[in-house]
């Protein structure tokens, strides 16, 4: 009974992640689901916390060979998802850069994207 | 300093970041603020991932783990920072289709290396192995089927579904090993069956196989429209794979990543679903999506006739409109026209025409990628309408530009009894005048013959939709 009792605290926390994560992602606009998506991903990649312990404890070639290829997964799924949603992100904005920023007498992006 | 004096702090860093996690998602409820929550979610994983660097610090590792654990960040981190910095917006299902495999293969080797440490032996308890193996199975049926997804995705996998017969006997065969092995896996966990340790890791191998092989026939059979679907329920399986690694291993911020993740793409798989009027059942088990139908279709095949229009006429009539609505579908980004696109709209904005955006929850090819493409293209978000905010802008568009969307503008889908009935269409029927950019009478992925293009008010205009863009452009400017 006990180690049931021991796994209810962790079922509660997985429920509530759940719900939490219902109430704040259906406010989400469509426009933005392809980074909203992106971004889930990147924070999936928690699972590289979990390469790190294996590689802590581990003390065979598997589990060394495990961890590695646990790490470098968890690591590209990390880098890689954060760097492209932030790239995504920073394409999303309210008034067309170069032409209309000098018309309206908004404060353009100095940056403004080249080419196109 | 003692692992049990650190531990506290490292697991409230870890609430942290999971904190961190849930205010990052928040701020993606408006496109102002979210690329401030994507970094604040960044933070909080930085976060995490020092925090446990600490711990393992304090803990005293050997040297070797270390080099596993740098050496290997280094590597993922390296070829992460590489594809991300160089994907062209148009790969983006691909590539998140490819971390959703890299996830769900590490939350696999974290529970297949946890198993082979703790649960082959026998005294591991059952609940834990319970939630051990379905991260094994999880994890590997979303990495294979993640894979397939990308490969078809990227053109080297066919788009078309792949069935071979008995393909469904095999799944069918692969998903009874899995429950079967994972039922005997947990039944020695409580002592009804003993198992040798070498038999047990050999039936954690089973499973593996056949949830590897699960993933790729699940995948395989479904067509390349039904993509939105499948990268967002591949998505939630990742999650609910990190999160199974979170009880293995009892980590409180994997659970409630992996938690949030699963939430996010049972969301965005109820509303892809929903948005092509189909269940997720029915699409899993394959269907149309690119099937026979669309193989066969050939030019001039349309019922009724259909009106070629020149540039220079549909040039005058959106040089003269109020109101111009445009209908971008996959077509303008497989033709990667979004630059065209905006050229136009800016165009006529500069003539005073209103130009707005219509963009079907399924146009691309994973949920909201049409967004992105035209951001990517300096298009300002405003100027993009969700398909329930800009129907009722129909009635009072004097053109509606459908510019490579095909099915989503279908009228016969208001009517029961074919293919695309019931689907959530634009009402593009509902303008007063419309031009289609379209190389030629082909169809869609739903195999029917598109009821817009026989209107009296649609005016066809051949060309690829780059061309065609371009050409409508400069007949604008001519004016």
């Amino acid at each position: 009974m006990t180690e049931l009792t021991q796994l209810l605290f962790p079922i509660t926390v997985f429920v509530l992640g759940i719900l939490v994560g219902f109430e704040v992602i259906s406010k989400v606009p469509a426009t933005l689901h392809t980074p909203l998506m992106s971004g889930a991903n990147s924070i999936h990649g928690i699972v590289i916390v979990g390469a790190m312990f294996i590689a802590a404890s581990a003390d065979n070639p598997v589990s060394y060979l495990l961890a590695f290829v646990a790490m470098v997964f968890g690591a590209a799924n990390v880098v890689g998802g954060y760097v492209v949603t932030d790239r995504m992100l920073q394409m999303f904005r309210k008034k067309p850069v170069a032409a209309k920023a000098a018309a309206d007498g908004a404060p353009g992006d100095p940056k403004a994207r080249a080419g196109s | 300093m003692t692992y049990d004096n650190v531990y506290p702090f490292v697991y409230l860093a870890w609430l942290a970041g999971a904190a961190c996690f849930v205010l990052g998602l928040h701020n993606m409820n408006s496109p102002a603020t979210a690329r401030n929550g994507n970094r604040l979610s960044a933070a909080g994983m930085t976060v995490a991932i020092g925090a446990t660097a600490f711990l393992l610090i304090v803990q005293g590792v050997s040297p070797a783990a270390w080099a596993v654990i740098i050496v290997g960040f280094l590597i993922g981190g390296a070829a992460g920072l590489a594809t991300a910095r160089s994907v062209p917006m148009t790969a983006m299902p691909q590539l998140v289709s490819v971390f959703n495999a890299v996830g769900g293969g590490a939350a696999a080797l974290v529970a297949i290396d946890d198993f082979l440490n703790h649960g082959s032996h026998g005294g591991a308890n059952v609940s834990t192995t319970l939630f051990v193996v379905l991260g094994v199975v999880i994890g590997s049926v979303t990495f294979s089927g993640s894979l397939i997804a990308s490969g078809k995705l990227q053109g080297l996998i066919s788009g078309k579904p792949i069935v071979f017969p008995g393909s469904r006997l095999v799944t069918l065969a692969m998903g009874l090993i899995a429950v079967l092995g994972t039922l005997g896996l947990v039944f020695t966990a409580t002592g009804t069956v003993v198992l040798d340790p070498l038999v047990a890791n050999l039936v954690l191998l089973a499973i593996i196989g056949s949830a590897l092989v699960f993933g790729v026939t699940m995948v395989l059979p479904i067509g390349g429209a039904d993509m939105p679907v499948v990268i967002s329920l591949l998505n939630a399986f990742t999650g609910t794979a990190a999160a199974m690694a979170g009880f293995a291993i009892d980590n409180p911020v994997l659970i409630i990543a992996g938690a949030l993740v699963g939430a996010s793409g049972g969301i965005l798989t109820k509303l892809m679903a929903d948005a092509m009027n189909r269940s997720i059942l029915n699409i899993m088990i394959g269907g149309f999506g690119g099937g026979e139908h669309a193989a066969g279709a050939v030019a001039g095949g349309a019922g009724g006739s259909v009106r070629a229009i020149g540039a220079d006429d549909a040039a005058i009539q959106l040089a003269y409109a109020q109101l111009v609505i445009i209908v971008p579908g996959y077509g303008l980004a497989v033709a990667q026209a979004q630059h065209a696109c905006r050229e136009l709209g800016e165009l006529l904005e500069e003539r005073g025409v209103t130009v707005e955006y219509a963009i079907h929850p399924v146009a691309g090819r994973m949920p909201g990628h049409m967004n992105v493409l035209l951001a990517e293209a300096n298009v300002p978000y405003p100027m993009l309408k969700e398909m329930d905010e800009v129907n009722p802008d129909f009635d009072r568009a004097d053109v509606a530009l459908v510019v490579g969307a095909n099915d989503v503008t279908n009228p016969a889908a208001r009517r029961p009894g074919n293919p695309v009935s019931g689907m959530p269409i634009l009402d593009v029927d509902h303008a007063k005048s419309i031009i289609v950019i379209k190389r030629s009478m082909g169809r869609g992925y739903a195999g029917i013959d598109n009821e817009l293009y026989a209107n009296p008010k649609t005016g066809m205009l051949f060309a690829d939709a780059k061309e065609g863009l371009a050409q409508l452009t400069s007949a604008v400017k001519a004016l």
